[in-house]
Protein backbone atom coordinates (compact mmCIF):
# COMPACT_ATOMS: atom_id res chain seq x y z
CA UNK A 1 0.00 0.00 0.00
CA UNK A 2 1.19 3.59 -0.47
CA UNK A 3 3.38 4.99 2.64
CA UNK A 4 1.64 8.12 2.62
CA UNK A 5 -1.85 6.23 2.19
CA UNK A 6 -1.34 4.09 5.20
CA UNK A 7 -0.24 7.00 7.14
CA UNK A 8 -3.04 8.72 6.50
CA UNK A 9 -4.58 5.93 7.92
CA UNK A 10 -2.92 5.65 10.57
CA UNK A 11 -3.22 9.16 11.54
CA UNK A 12 -7.11 9.08 11.71
CA UNK A 13 -7.31 5.81 13.99
CA UNK A 14 -5.14 7.29 16.39
CA UNK A 15 -7.39 10.60 16.51
CA UNK A 16 -10.64 8.67 16.62
CA UNK A 17 -8.53 6.65 19.88
CA UNK A 18 -8.08 9.83 21.51
CA UNK A 19 -11.28 11.17 20.76
CA UNK A 20 -13.03 7.47 21.61
CA UNK A 21 -10.96 7.94 25.14
CA UNK A 22 -12.90 11.32 25.46
CA UNK A 23 -15.70 8.92 26.18
CA UNK A 24 -14.64 8.75 28.99
CA UNK A 25 -14.67 12.25 31.22
CA UNK A 26 -18.03 12.03 29.00
CA UNK A 27 -19.32 9.53 31.32
CA UNK A 28 -17.86 10.28 34.10
CA UNK A 29 -19.90 13.76 33.84
CA UNK A 30 -23.04 11.93 32.80
CA UNK A 31 -23.20 9.81 35.90
CA UNK A 32 -21.91 12.31 38.13
CA UNK A 33 -24.76 14.81 37.52
CA UNK A 34 -27.60 11.75 37.18
CA UNK A 35 -26.68 10.68 41.11
CA UNK A 36 -26.42 12.35 44.37
CA UNK A 37 -23.77 14.65 45.13
CA UNK A 38 -22.59 12.94 48.56
CA UNK A 39 -21.18 10.02 45.99
CA UNK A 40 -19.62 12.13 43.33
CA UNK A 41 -16.13 11.79 43.76
CA UNK A 42 -16.94 7.81 44.04
CA UNK A 43 -18.73 7.42 40.99
CA UNK A 44 -15.90 9.75 39.03
CA UNK A 45 -13.00 7.37 40.75
CA UNK A 46 -14.75 4.56 39.23
CA UNK A 47 -14.47 5.73 35.74
CA UNK A 48 -10.65 6.59 36.47
CA UNK A 49 -10.49 2.62 37.85
CA UNK A 50 -11.70 1.53 34.55
CA UNK A 51 -9.54 2.94 32.34
CA UNK A 52 -6.49 2.53 33.88
CA UNK A 53 -7.04 -1.12 34.86
CA UNK A 54 -8.77 -1.85 31.58
CA UNK A 55 -5.36 0.18 29.45
CA UNK A 56 -3.04 -2.25 31.68
CA UNK A 57 -4.73 -5.64 31.50
CA UNK A 58 -6.04 -4.82 27.92
CA UNK A 59 -2.13 -4.61 26.89
CA UNK A 60 -1.24 -7.81 29.19
CA UNK A 61 -3.86 -9.87 28.19
CA UNK A 62 -7.35 -8.86 26.62
CA UNK A 63 -5.49 -7.94 23.75
CA UNK A 64 -3.99 -11.06 22.80
CA UNK A 65 -7.43 -12.96 23.66
CA UNK A 66 -8.98 -10.72 21.17
CA UNK A 67 -6.99 -10.73 18.48
CA UNK A 68 -4.15 -13.64 19.31
CA UNK A 69 -3.54 -16.75 17.18
CA UNK A 70 -6.58 -19.22 18.20
CA UNK A 71 -7.88 -22.67 17.79
CA UNK A 72 -11.59 -23.06 17.40
CA UNK A 73 -12.43 -19.61 16.90
CA UNK A 74 -13.59 -18.85 20.77
CA UNK A 75 -10.12 -17.44 22.20
CA UNK A 76 -7.18 -16.03 21.34
CA UNK A 77 -3.91 -16.94 22.80
CA UNK A 78 -2.95 -14.45 25.32
CA UNK A 79 -0.20 -12.40 24.67
CA UNK A 80 1.53 -11.14 28.04
CA UNK A 81 2.28 -7.87 26.72
CA UNK A 82 4.03 -8.75 23.71
CA UNK A 83 2.44 -7.72 20.75
CA UNK A 84 4.82 -9.30 18.12
CA UNK A 85 1.69 -11.98 17.03
CA UNK A 86 -0.52 -9.10 15.46
CA UNK A 87 0.29 -9.16 11.61
CA UNK A 88 -1.70 -5.89 9.64
CA UNK A 89 -0.93 -3.06 7.79
CA UNK A 90 -1.15 -0.53 10.41
CA UNK A 91 1.26 -0.15 13.74
CA UNK A 92 0.32 -2.76 16.41
CA UNK A 93 0.79 -0.33 18.39
CA UNK A 94 -1.55 2.45 17.32
CA UNK A 95 -4.30 -0.53 16.49
CA UNK A 96 -3.45 -1.27 20.92
CA UNK A 97 -4.80 2.07 21.77
CA UNK A 98 -7.63 1.77 19.20
CA UNK A 99 -9.27 -1.15 21.04
CA UNK A 100 -8.00 -0.30 24.23
CA UNK A 101 -10.51 2.50 24.26
CA UNK A 102 -13.41 0.46 22.85
CA UNK A 103 -12.26 -2.31 26.00
CA UNK A 104 -12.53 0.46 28.31
CA UNK A 105 -16.25 2.23 27.03
CA UNK A 106 -17.34 -1.36 27.38
CA UNK A 107 -16.17 -1.36 31.47
CA UNK A 108 -17.29 2.37 32.13
CA UNK A 109 -21.23 1.52 30.97
CA UNK A 110 -21.52 -0.15 34.22
CA UNK A 111 -20.89 1.88 36.96
CA UNK A 112 -23.96 4.49 36.29
CA UNK A 113 -26.33 1.41 36.73
CA UNK A 114 -24.42 0.41 39.97
CA UNK A 115 -24.12 4.00 41.36
CA UNK A 116 -24.28 5.07 45.00
CA UNK A 117 -24.35 1.84 46.64
CA UNK A 118 -21.95 -0.31 45.25
CA UNK A 119 -18.23 -1.24 47.27
CA UNK A 120 -15.12 0.69 45.76
CA UNK A 121 -12.93 -2.50 46.55
CA UNK A 122 -15.92 -5.08 44.77
CA UNK A 123 -16.03 -2.68 41.78
CA UNK A 124 -12.34 -3.03 41.18
CA UNK A 125 -12.92 -6.55 40.88
CA UNK A 126 -15.69 -6.70 38.40
CA UNK A 127 -14.08 -3.81 36.08
CA UNK A 128 -11.08 -6.23 36.33
CA UNK A 129 -12.95 -9.04 35.15
CA UNK A 130 -14.70 -7.10 32.23
CA UNK A 131 -11.23 -5.87 30.49
CA UNK A 132 -9.20 -9.55 31.36
CA UNK A 133 -11.87 -11.33 29.27
CA UNK A 134 -15.22 -10.56 29.37
CA UNK A 135 -15.38 -8.38 26.54
CA UNK A 136 -12.26 -9.60 24.97
CA UNK A 137 -13.63 -13.32 24.18
CA UNK A 138 -16.82 -11.89 22.88
CA UNK A 139 -14.78 -9.59 20.89
CA UNK A 140 -12.92 -12.60 19.23
CA UNK A 141 -15.42 -14.30 18.49
CA UNK A 142 -16.74 -10.57 16.43
CA UNK A 143 -13.64 -8.41 15.22
CA UNK A 144 -11.13 -10.82 15.87
CA UNK A 145 -11.81 -12.92 13.35
CA UNK A 146 -13.71 -15.91 15.27
CA UNK A 147 -16.61 -17.91 14.33
CA UNK A 148 -19.11 -15.06 14.60
CA UNK A 149 -17.71 -13.04 11.83
CA UNK A 150 -16.26 -15.49 9.81
CA UNK A 151 -17.59 -14.82 6.29
CA UNK A 152 -15.74 -17.92 4.51
CA UNK A 153 -18.27 -19.94 2.50
CA UNK A 154 -17.88 -23.09 4.61
CA UNK A 155 -18.13 -21.31 7.93
CA UNK A 156 -20.66 -21.65 10.44
CA UNK A 157 -22.44 -18.49 9.91
CA UNK A 158 -22.33 -18.84 5.94
CA UNK A 159 -24.18 -22.30 5.79
CA UNK A 160 -26.29 -21.12 8.68
CA UNK A 161 -28.08 -17.72 7.78
CA UNK A 162 -25.58 -16.91 4.20
CA UNK A 163 -24.48 -13.81 6.04
CA UNK A 164 -21.65 -12.99 8.95
CA UNK A 165 -22.60 -11.17 12.12
CA UNK A 166 -22.11 -7.73 11.36
CA UNK A 167 -21.19 -5.01 14.30
CA UNK A 168 -19.55 -1.81 12.54
CA UNK A 169 -18.48 -0.08 15.38
CA UNK A 170 -20.28 -2.22 18.68
CA UNK A 171 -23.39 -1.55 19.49
CA UNK A 172 -23.49 -5.50 20.16
CA UNK A 173 -20.32 -5.95 20.90
CA UNK A 174 -19.16 -3.10 23.51
CA UNK A 175 -22.65 -1.32 24.43
CA UNK A 176 -25.20 -4.31 24.47
CA UNK A 177 -22.62 -5.66 26.54
CA UNK A 178 -22.22 -3.32 28.98
CA UNK A 179 -25.28 -2.99 29.24
CA UNK A 180 -26.46 -6.52 30.15
CA UNK A 181 -23.77 -6.22 32.33
CA UNK A 182 -25.12 -2.82 34.22
CA UNK A 183 -28.78 -4.59 34.29
CA UNK A 184 -27.39 -7.92 36.15
CA UNK A 185 -24.86 -5.70 38.61
CA UNK A 186 -27.90 -3.64 39.34
CA UNK A 187 -30.07 -6.61 39.81
CA UNK A 188 -27.75 -8.43 42.39
CA UNK A 189 -27.29 -5.36 44.09
CA UNK A 190 -30.88 -4.28 45.34
CA UNK A 191 -32.61 -0.66 44.66
CA UNK A 192 -30.43 1.99 46.71
CA UNK A 193 -32.14 2.99 49.90
CA UNK A 194 -35.81 4.80 49.87
CA UNK A 195 -36.19 4.59 45.86
CA UNK A 196 -39.19 2.09 46.56
CA UNK A 197 -41.48 2.54 48.62
CA UNK A 198 -43.52 0.32 51.47
CA UNK A 199 -46.20 -0.91 48.62
CA UNK A 200 -43.26 -1.07 45.76
CA UNK A 201 -43.94 2.49 44.11
CA UNK A 202 -40.78 3.98 42.42
CA UNK A 203 -39.87 7.52 43.66
CA UNK A 204 -37.81 9.85 42.14
CA UNK A 205 -33.80 10.29 43.53
CA UNK A 206 -33.05 13.52 41.43
CA UNK A 207 -29.66 13.51 40.74
CA UNK A 208 -27.27 16.70 41.78
CA UNK A 209 -26.47 18.21 38.49
CA UNK A 210 -28.00 18.34 35.04
CA UNK A 211 -25.32 20.70 34.31
CA UNK A 212 -22.88 17.80 34.19
CA UNK A 213 -24.62 15.03 32.44
CA UNK A 214 -25.84 17.78 29.72
CA UNK A 215 -21.84 18.43 29.08
CA UNK A 216 -20.95 14.42 29.41
CA UNK A 217 -23.76 13.75 27.09
CA UNK A 218 -22.22 16.62 24.36
CA UNK A 219 -18.73 15.11 24.69
CA UNK A 220 -19.91 11.34 24.79
CA UNK A 221 -21.68 12.77 21.03
CA UNK A 222 -18.52 14.03 20.22
CA UNK A 223 -16.53 11.03 21.00
CA UNK A 224 -18.75 8.80 19.12
CA UNK A 225 -17.56 10.89 15.99
CA UNK A 226 -14.43 8.82 16.87
CA UNK A 227 -16.09 6.00 17.73
CA UNK A 228 -18.00 5.09 14.67
CA UNK A 229 -16.14 6.82 11.61
CA UNK A 230 -12.69 5.95 13.31
CA UNK A 231 -14.00 2.05 12.99
CA UNK A 232 -13.46 2.54 9.65
CA UNK A 233 -10.12 2.32 10.42
CA UNK A 234 -8.72 3.68 7.48
CA UNK A 235 -9.19 6.95 5.58
CA UNK A 236 -7.38 7.49 2.28
CA UNK A 237 -8.52 6.40 -0.59
CA UNK A 238 -12.19 7.12 -2.34
CA UNK A 239 -14.08 4.28 -0.84
CA UNK A 240 -12.59 5.37 2.90
CA UNK A 241 -12.97 8.89 2.76
CA UNK A 242 -16.29 8.07 1.45
CA UNK A 243 -17.19 5.61 4.47
CA UNK A 244 -15.81 7.77 7.30
CA UNK A 245 -18.18 10.64 5.35
CA UNK A 246 -21.27 8.36 4.95
CA UNK A 247 -20.78 7.22 9.06
CA UNK A 248 -20.21 10.70 10.83
CA UNK A 249 -23.16 11.68 8.88
CA UNK A 250 -25.55 8.38 9.99
CA UNK A 251 -24.17 8.57 13.63
CA UNK A 252 -25.29 12.52 14.06
CA UNK A 253 -28.44 11.76 12.51
CA UNK A 254 -29.59 8.99 14.27
CA UNK A 255 -28.62 11.09 17.70
CA UNK A 256 -30.14 14.20 16.65
CA UNK A 257 -33.53 11.91 15.79
CA UNK A 258 -32.80 9.79 19.27
CA UNK A 259 -33.00 12.94 21.18
CA UNK A 260 -35.89 14.64 19.58
CA UNK A 261 -37.99 11.53 19.50
CA UNK A 262 -37.70 11.08 23.40
CA UNK A 263 -38.45 14.97 23.91
CA UNK A 264 -41.79 14.36 21.88
CA UNK A 265 -42.57 11.48 23.60
CA UNK A 266 -41.91 12.92 26.90
CA UNK A 267 -43.97 15.81 26.58
CA UNK A 268 -46.39 14.05 25.66
CA UNK A 269 -46.66 11.74 27.99
CA UNK A 270 -45.89 13.76 31.17
CA UNK A 271 -46.70 16.84 29.85
CA UNK A 272 -43.59 18.40 29.88
CA UNK A 273 -40.48 17.59 27.97
CA UNK A 274 -38.09 15.79 30.24
CA UNK A 275 -34.34 17.19 29.56
CA UNK A 276 -32.59 14.29 32.14
CA UNK A 277 -34.31 11.38 29.54
CA UNK A 278 -33.66 13.67 26.33
CA UNK A 279 -30.14 13.00 27.26
CA UNK A 280 -30.27 9.52 27.50
CA UNK A 281 -32.23 9.93 24.21
CA UNK A 282 -29.42 10.98 22.26
CA UNK A 283 -27.56 8.35 23.52
CA UNK A 284 -29.95 5.97 22.71
CA UNK A 285 -29.78 7.11 19.23
CA UNK A 286 -26.08 6.86 19.44
CA UNK A 287 -25.83 3.10 20.40
CA UNK A 288 -28.33 2.55 18.07
CA UNK A 289 -26.94 3.33 15.03
CA UNK A 290 -23.37 1.91 15.71
CA UNK A 291 -23.73 -1.40 14.67
CA UNK A 292 -24.92 -0.68 11.08
CA UNK A 293 -23.99 2.93 10.79
CA UNK A 294 -21.90 2.18 7.54
CA UNK A 295 -24.55 0.04 6.03
CA UNK A 296 -27.71 2.21 6.70
CA UNK A 297 -28.93 5.34 4.46
CA UNK A 298 -29.02 8.41 6.14
CA UNK A 299 -32.51 7.98 5.83
CA UNK A 300 -32.24 4.20 7.95
CA UNK A 301 -30.34 5.80 10.14
CA UNK A 302 -32.80 8.40 11.57
CA UNK A 303 -35.13 5.96 11.63
CA UNK A 304 -33.15 3.99 14.17
CA UNK A 305 -32.47 6.79 15.85
CA UNK A 306 -36.21 7.42 16.60
CA UNK A 307 -36.93 3.92 17.06
CA UNK A 308 -34.37 4.08 20.13
CA UNK A 309 -35.47 6.92 21.58
CA UNK A 310 -39.24 6.27 22.04
CA UNK A 311 -38.42 2.90 23.01
CA UNK A 312 -35.69 4.16 26.02
CA UNK A 313 -38.51 5.82 27.81
CA UNK A 314 -40.57 2.43 27.93
CA UNK A 315 -37.76 0.89 28.80
CA UNK A 316 -36.50 3.06 31.60
CA UNK A 317 -40.24 2.96 33.09
CA UNK A 318 -40.38 -0.62 32.76
CA UNK A 319 -36.88 -1.54 34.58
CA UNK A 320 -37.64 0.71 37.05
CA UNK A 321 -41.41 0.50 37.71
CA UNK A 322 -42.37 -3.29 36.87
CA UNK A 323 -39.17 -4.90 36.78
CA UNK A 324 -38.01 -2.68 40.37
CA UNK A 325 -34.53 -3.04 39.14
CA UNK A 326 -32.69 0.56 40.37
CA UNK A 327 -30.52 2.19 37.24
CA UNK A 328 -30.03 5.54 38.55
CA UNK A 329 -28.54 7.06 35.31
CA UNK A 330 -30.17 4.44 32.47
CA UNK A 331 -27.33 2.53 31.74
CA UNK A 332 -29.44 -0.86 30.83
CA UNK A 333 -31.69 0.54 28.45
CA UNK A 334 -29.49 3.19 26.98
CA UNK A 335 -26.38 0.64 26.20
CA UNK A 336 -28.26 -2.79 26.24
CA UNK A 337 -31.94 -2.41 25.10
CA UNK A 338 -30.85 0.33 22.35
CA UNK A 339 -27.73 -1.93 21.75
CA UNK A 340 -29.66 -5.48 20.74
CA UNK A 341 -32.41 -2.88 19.10
CA UNK A 342 -29.78 -1.04 16.80
CA UNK A 343 -28.11 -4.58 15.93
CA UNK A 344 -31.03 -5.88 14.82
CA UNK A 345 -32.11 -2.94 12.66
CA UNK A 346 -29.22 -3.54 10.99
CA UNK A 347 -30.42 -6.61 9.62
CA UNK A 348 -33.59 -4.64 8.72
CA UNK A 349 -32.28 -1.50 7.15
CA UNK A 350 -28.81 -2.48 5.57
CA UNK A 351 -29.38 -1.15 2.08
CA UNK A 352 -27.44 -3.92 0.24
CA UNK A 353 -28.71 -6.78 2.69
CA UNK A 354 -31.57 -5.67 4.66
CA UNK A 355 -34.67 -7.35 5.15
CA UNK A 356 -36.74 -4.12 4.47
CA UNK A 357 -34.77 -3.77 1.48
CA UNK A 358 -36.01 -7.26 0.38
CA UNK A 359 -33.19 -8.75 0.51
CA UNK A 360 -34.84 -11.87 2.61
CA UNK A 361 -34.09 -12.75 6.35
CA UNK A 362 -30.64 -13.77 6.11
CA UNK A 363 -29.04 -11.45 7.31
CA UNK A 364 -31.35 -10.31 10.03
CA UNK A 365 -31.02 -13.96 11.20
CA UNK A 366 -27.21 -13.57 11.88
CA UNK A 367 -27.90 -10.34 13.29
CA UNK A 368 -30.00 -11.85 15.78
CA UNK A 369 -28.27 -15.16 16.65
CA UNK A 370 -24.82 -13.19 16.88
CA UNK A 371 -26.69 -10.59 19.69
CA UNK A 372 -28.36 -13.30 21.23
CA UNK A 373 -25.10 -15.39 21.50
CA UNK A 374 -23.13 -12.24 23.10
CA UNK A 375 -25.50 -11.16 25.56
CA UNK A 376 -25.93 -14.43 26.65
CA UNK A 377 -22.24 -14.68 27.12
CA UNK A 378 -22.01 -11.09 28.90
CA UNK A 379 -25.23 -12.45 30.87
CA UNK A 380 -23.65 -15.62 31.96
CA UNK A 381 -20.83 -13.66 33.20
CA UNK A 382 -22.56 -11.20 34.72
CA UNK A 383 -24.66 -13.73 36.78
CA UNK A 384 -21.59 -16.01 37.52
CA UNK A 385 -19.47 -13.08 38.60
CA UNK A 386 -21.73 -10.33 40.63
CA UNK A 387 -23.86 -13.01 42.27
CA UNK A 388 -20.34 -14.37 43.08
CA UNK A 389 -19.21 -11.33 45.12
CA UNK A 390 -22.55 -10.89 46.55
CA UNK A 391 -22.34 -14.02 47.83
CA UNK A 392 -18.57 -14.38 48.80
CA UNK A 393 -18.11 -10.75 49.95
CA UNK A 394 -21.12 -8.55 49.96
CA UNK A 395 -21.66 -6.18 46.68
CA UNK A 396 -23.19 -3.55 48.70
CA UNK A 397 -21.81 -0.93 51.26
CA UNK A 398 -23.53 -0.86 54.96
CA UNK A 399 -26.63 1.28 55.50
CA UNK A 400 -25.02 4.24 56.91
CA UNK A 401 -22.45 4.26 54.29
CA UNK A 402 -25.06 4.80 51.79
CA UNK A 403 -26.74 6.95 53.61
CA UNK A 404 -23.80 9.56 54.61
CA UNK A 405 -22.40 9.15 51.20
CA UNK A 406 -19.87 6.66 49.38
CA UNK A 407 -17.18 9.92 49.24
CA UNK A 408 -16.60 10.48 53.02
CA UNK A 409 -16.72 6.53 53.71
CA UNK A 410 -15.18 4.87 51.08
CA UNK A 411 -12.43 7.36 49.87
CA UNK A 412 -12.35 9.93 52.78
CA UNK A 413 -12.70 13.03 50.43
CA UNK A 414 -15.61 14.71 49.62
CA UNK A 415 -16.54 16.20 46.16
CA UNK A 416 -18.08 19.37 47.49
CA UNK A 417 -16.66 21.49 50.36
CA UNK B 1 -37.68 47.98 70.29
CA UNK B 2 -39.09 45.50 68.12
CA UNK B 3 -37.96 42.93 65.59
CA UNK B 4 -39.68 42.24 62.47
CA UNK B 5 -38.82 38.91 61.04
CA UNK B 6 -40.36 38.40 57.25
CA UNK B 7 -40.88 35.46 55.23
CA UNK B 8 -41.12 36.65 51.68
CA UNK B 9 -40.68 35.08 48.13
CA UNK B 10 -36.73 34.54 46.58
CA UNK B 11 -37.64 36.22 43.50
CA UNK B 12 -38.61 39.82 45.50
CA UNK B 13 -35.86 39.57 47.74
CA UNK B 14 -33.56 42.28 45.94
CA UNK B 15 -36.40 44.69 45.24
CA UNK B 16 -37.33 44.25 49.36
CA UNK B 17 -33.78 45.16 49.89
CA UNK B 18 -33.65 48.41 48.09
CA UNK B 19 -36.66 49.38 49.55
CA UNK B 20 -35.62 48.65 53.15
CA UNK B 21 -32.25 50.56 52.27
CA UNK B 22 -34.68 53.67 51.44
CA UNK B 23 -36.67 53.42 54.62
CA UNK B 24 -33.96 54.34 56.51
CA UNK B 25 -33.12 50.41 57.77
CA UNK B 26 -29.31 50.04 57.37
CA UNK B 27 -28.99 47.00 58.65
CA UNK B 28 -30.68 43.26 58.74
CA UNK B 29 -29.93 40.01 58.60
CA UNK B 30 -31.64 37.26 55.80
CA UNK B 31 -31.31 33.57 55.51
CA UNK B 32 -32.81 31.26 52.91
CA UNK B 33 -35.22 28.99 54.38
CA UNK B 34 -37.42 26.02 53.47
CA UNK B 35 -40.68 25.70 54.57
CA UNK B 36 -43.35 22.61 54.69
CA UNK B 37 -46.96 23.68 53.45
CA UNK B 38 -50.04 21.77 52.54
CA UNK B 39 -49.38 23.00 48.84
CA UNK B 40 -47.57 20.32 46.72
CA UNK B 41 -46.14 21.08 43.20
CA UNK B 42 -46.26 18.16 41.50
CA UNK B 43 -42.98 17.12 39.40
CA UNK B 44 -41.83 14.07 36.91
CA UNK B 45 -38.10 12.97 36.99
CA UNK B 46 -37.05 10.33 34.62
CA UNK B 47 -40.64 9.15 34.16
CA UNK B 48 -41.20 8.79 37.95
CA UNK B 49 -43.54 11.23 39.13
CA UNK B 50 -43.21 12.72 42.72
CA UNK B 51 -44.85 15.83 44.42
CA UNK B 52 -42.20 18.23 46.62
CA UNK B 53 -43.67 20.21 49.44
CA UNK B 54 -41.07 21.61 49.74
CA UNK B 55 -41.24 25.21 49.55
CA UNK B 56 -37.98 27.96 49.30
CA UNK B 57 -38.33 31.24 50.87
CA UNK B 58 -36.10 34.41 52.32
CA UNK B 59 -36.58 35.40 55.66
CA UNK B 60 -35.23 38.94 56.93
CA UNK B 61 -35.05 39.76 60.22
CA UNK B 62 -34.64 43.32 61.26
CA UNK B 63 -34.58 44.94 64.69
CA UNK B 64 -35.39 48.85 64.72
CA UNK B 65 -36.82 51.41 67.31
CA UNK B 66 -40.28 52.07 67.83
CA UNK B 67 -41.25 54.52 65.32
CA UNK B 68 -39.74 52.51 62.56
CA UNK B 69 -41.67 49.39 62.79
CA UNK B 70 -44.86 50.39 60.84
CA UNK B 71 -43.39 52.39 58.18
CA UNK B 72 -40.64 49.04 57.65
CA UNK B 73 -43.71 47.05 57.63
CA UNK B 74 -45.33 48.72 55.31
CA UNK B 75 -42.40 49.08 52.76
CA UNK B 76 -42.07 45.48 53.11
CA UNK B 77 -45.81 44.60 52.46
CA UNK B 78 -46.41 46.84 49.72
CA UNK B 79 -43.14 45.41 47.68
CA UNK B 80 -43.45 41.81 48.00
CA UNK B 81 -47.08 41.76 47.37
CA UNK B 82 -48.13 39.89 44.28
CA UNK B 83 -51.45 39.05 45.42
CA UNK B 84 -50.80 34.96 44.57
CA UNK B 85 -51.10 32.72 47.51
CA UNK B 86 -47.60 32.01 48.96
CA UNK B 87 -46.56 35.70 49.53
CA UNK B 88 -45.53 35.13 53.05
CA UNK B 89 -45.78 36.20 56.04
CA UNK B 90 -44.55 39.34 59.00
CA UNK B 91 -44.06 38.58 62.56
CA UNK B 92 -43.33 41.07 64.82
CA UNK B 93 -42.03 40.47 68.63
CA UNK B 94 -40.48 42.59 71.66
CA UNK B 95 -36.57 43.10 72.07
CA UNK B 96 -35.80 43.06 75.76
CA UNK B 97 -32.45 45.18 75.21
CA UNK B 98 -29.29 44.98 72.99
CA UNK B 99 -25.95 45.75 73.44
CA UNK B 100 -23.05 47.14 71.05
CA UNK B 101 -20.21 44.89 71.77
CA UNK B 102 -17.99 47.68 70.80
CA UNK B 103 -19.05 50.11 73.27
CA UNK B 104 -20.63 48.00 75.76
CA UNK B 105 -23.44 50.41 75.54
CA UNK B 106 -26.77 49.04 75.63
CA UNK B 107 -30.58 50.62 74.69
CA UNK B 108 -32.34 51.08 71.78
CA UNK B 109 -29.90 54.05 70.59
CA UNK B 110 -27.37 51.56 69.86
CA UNK B 111 -29.36 50.71 66.80
CA UNK B 112 -27.98 53.22 64.06
CA UNK B 113 -31.36 53.31 61.98
CA UNK B 114 -31.63 57.24 61.48
CA UNK B 115 -33.19 60.25 62.88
Amino acid sequence: MNDIALSLDTVWMLLAAMLVFWMQPGFALCEAGFTRGKNTANILFKNFVDFMLGSLLFFFVGFGFMFGSEGAGFIGAPNWGDLSFYSGDLPVEGFLMFETVFCATAATIVSGAMAERTKFSMYVVYSAAISLFIYPIEGHWTWGGGWLAGDAADSFMMTTFGAAFHDFAGSAIVHSVGGVLALIGAMALGPRRGKYDAEGHSRAIPGHSLTLAALGVFILWLGWFGFNPGSQLAASGEVNRTAISHVLLTTNLAAAAGGIATMMLTWWRYGKPSFSLTLNGVLAGLVGITAGCDLVSPLGAIIIGLVCGIVLVYSIEFIDHHLHIDDPVGASSVHGVCGILGTLMTGLLATDSGALYGHGWGFFGAELFGIAVIDLWAAACGIVLFYGIKRLKGLRVDARIEEEGLDVYEHGELCYN
Amino acid sequence: MKKIEAIIRKTKFEEVKEALLGADINWFEYHDVHGIGQSRQERIYRGVQYSTDVIERVALSIVCRDQFVQPTIDVIIKVAQTGEIGDGRIFVSDVIDTYSIRTGEHGDTVLRDKK
